[in-house]
């Protein structure tokens, strides 16, 4: 028997839309992150990452809504839960890091107030000790001088800067799960490499575990141990990190892999998947990645794949490459 | 705690204390100067209009009917022979009593009711707009007019009337500003945090939408002392023997062939200290709202 994972997603659904025309935005995809663990979630635009990441701290807004599945943090599913006890999960249990640095923190509160307010919601700390755990928080993030820094606007910081602060708020209370969406997106490729190495080392000292979510599978083979690739709202590919670039078994994430750019690379021209990601409610029966798809046979037409085992804890979704029986 | 990174160092200069009130009273903006100065006056004169006024504003004299401006009587006396001048000063007393509080009462209603509308969404924000659609149908002193007549009159109701014409506006402003806040990531960054949603609104909502609010407050104070001073004008207002501007021109008015002094006096007052609240709404304007500068 496995030990029972910190976040387990199971089957989770998204739709939007009206109820009697959903657009499935997410389609039962499921996956688990181990405390202390790093999982990559990665995918094109409108793969449905994003809408993942959300969905694990509901804060899914209309017209959105969860149609199915569940999300169990230690055993227990968030799904299951009145709305009114979400807030004390958020923040506290599980904390997010969001993609704008820009404009993710409240341009009119000092950064000492902001970093301060998850600790002001979910500890019991006099004001002495909120400041000091600021402090201390600014500093592990590498605010230079924190002490002083603290009655600064959002305004006075730089976007690299801004990143560090949400990051402090992130870790004020101890997450055990922290969820970072593409929170080197928005940056320069510099302060991209400071912001990941932030995260590791912070990974390394609180233990918590993290699921990134990024479109760059480079930034998640530097992170995590495994890879969960996302299309068009279904899982088709879960594995290693070394086993996802090595033995890639479906053609999507063989394909983004083959995109990435190298430098030894003396052809002239950047690979690229042809197409686009069909739209949600688009997808009819079958594979969804088969407009796109160069090896596909006559079956991917008529049957979704299914998600199956092809080595050790490697799973793909492909009729061909990953030998599927239905 | 030591960092294993080397710490950034593009940290923007701190902006000197109270720089926004520095640029609105600069020298690049004599008219704001200008109009602060009115307002200062104004504001002082209706404090201290007990110990400033020369005569009782209310005691009559039939020996001294529609007089002209004398070293005694500044502006001369009206129809009754009360000082003109002592009922003008008294009468600042109540513009600014108007003045400031129906617009606060119609901004804290008003507010309220947009940034529920604004941020709830939904029923509740189809009921509202329906609500300030229907009362912005109407023109404001038509809209106070219908109200006092259903009220009658007396100090309250006519703070509540004012402040029932001006909700709209500021619910309207509220909701849409509401509406571009609610779209902001600090928002959803806030509830991921665990702030629950009135936390959210009072802490992160109403700080960013108070730009447009307060603007919207300083220019109403002009249209309070105006509006108050037509419903007294028109006598649904202040009642006598109460001095109001409204009524001071009323009843000049009434009497203009006697003397022309109540009316050029108390439409003076009006004039200058409506411009100067307007002058001094529009520098916190050009201030606080983003989208103009």
């Amino acid at each position: 028997m496995m030990p029972e994972p910190l976040l387990a997603v199971r089957d989770l659904v998204v739709d939007f839309g009206k109820p009697g025309a959903p657009l499935r935005a997410v389609d039962g995809v499921g996956f688990e992150v181990e405390a202390g663990g790093a999982v990559g979630l990665v995918g094109e635009s409108g793969s449905g990452k994003s809408v993942t990441a959300l969905s694990i701290l509901r804060l899914i807004g209309a017209p959105g809504r969860i149609a199915g599945g569940e999300i169990r943090l230690q055993g227990e599913d968030l799904l299951a839960l009145p709305a009114a006890q979400m807030p004390e999960i958020r923040g506290r249990d599980i904390a997010m890091i969001f993609q704008e640095p820009m404009s993710s923190l409240n341009p009119l509160m000092t950064i000492g107030d902001q970093v301060g307010e998850a600790l002001l919601l979910h500890q019991d700390l006099d004001r002495a000790a909120r400041r000091a755990r600021v402090v201390e928080l600014l500093g592990l993030v590498g605010i230079p001088d924190p002490a002083s820094r603290l009655g600064a606007y959002p305004h006075q910081f730089s976007g690299g800067m801004r990143q560090r602060v949400m990051i402090a708020m992130a870790l004020a209370c101890h997450p055990k799960l922290l969820i970072a969406d593409e929170p080197t997106t928005a940056l320069d490729v510099t302060i991209q490499a400071q912001v990941l190495e932030l995260m590791k080392r912070i990974r390394d000292t609180t233990g918590a575990a993290i699921l990134l979510i990024s479109h760059d599978l480079g930034v998640i083979a530097e992170m995590c141990e495994r890879v969960v690739v996302l299309y068009a709202g279904r899982v088709v590919e879960d594995g290693e990190v070394r086993a996802i670039f090595h033995r890639a078994a479906h053609p999507y994430t063989r394909g983004l892999l083959q995109s990435i750019p190298r430098l030894d690379d003396d052809r002239h021209r950047l690979s690229q998947i042809p197409g686009s990601v069909p739209l949600p409610g688009r997808v009819k029966a079958g594979c969804p990645f088969l407009g796109r798809c160069g090896l596909r046979i006559a079956r991917c037409a008529e049957q979704m794949p299914p998600l199956v085992e092809i080595a050790d804890r490697h799973r793909a979704a492909c009729w061909v490459t990953a030998g599927a029986r239905g | 705690m030591s960092s294993a990174l080397e710490p950034a160092q593009d940290l923007a200069p701190e902006e000197p204390r109270f720089a926004a009130l520095r640029r609105l009273f600069s020298r690049e903006r004599p008219a704001t100067l200008v109009a602060s100065a009115v307002v200062l006056v104004f504001v002082v004169v209706a404090l201290a209009a007990p110990w400033l006024a020369p005569h009782d504003p209310l005691a009559q004299s039939y020996l001294r009917i529609n007089t002209y401006p004398s070293a005694e009587h500044w502006l001369g006396t009206d129809q009754f022979g009360r000082d003109v001048f002592s009922r003008l000063l008294y009468g600042a007393r109540n513009s600014l009593i108007f003045g400031l509080v129906s617009p606060a009462i119609a901004a804290v209603v008003g507010t309220t009711l947009g940034v529920a509308a604004g941020y709830f969404g939904g029923v509740i924000d189809r009921t509202v707009s329906r609500l300030i659609d229907t009362l912005l149908a109407f023109p404001e002193l038509l809209l106070a007019i219908m109200v006092s007549a259903v009220l009658g009159g007396g100090f309250w109701n006519v703070v509540m009337v004012i402040a029932v014409a001006f909700v709209p506006g500021f619910a309207r402003v509220a909701r849409s500003a509401t509406l571009a806040v609610k779209q902001e990531p600090y928002i959803e960054a806030a509830v991921a945090v665990g702030l629950g949603t009135m936390k959210t609104i009072w802490r992160h909502v109403l700080p960013n939408i108070s730009a447009p609010v307060v603007v919207l407050a300083t220019l109403w104070v002009a249209s309070a002392i105006r509006l108050e001073a037509s419903l007294s004008f028109l006598g649904l207002g202040t009642q006598p023997p109460n001095p109001s501007w409204g009524n001071i021109i009323r009843d000049g008015l009434g009497n203009i062939f006697g003397s022309p002094w109540p009316i050029i006096g108390a439409g003076f007052a009006i004039t200058v200290v409506v411009l100067a609240f307007n002058i001094l709404g529009d520098a916190m304007r050009d201030l606080l709202d983003p989208e103009i500068q």
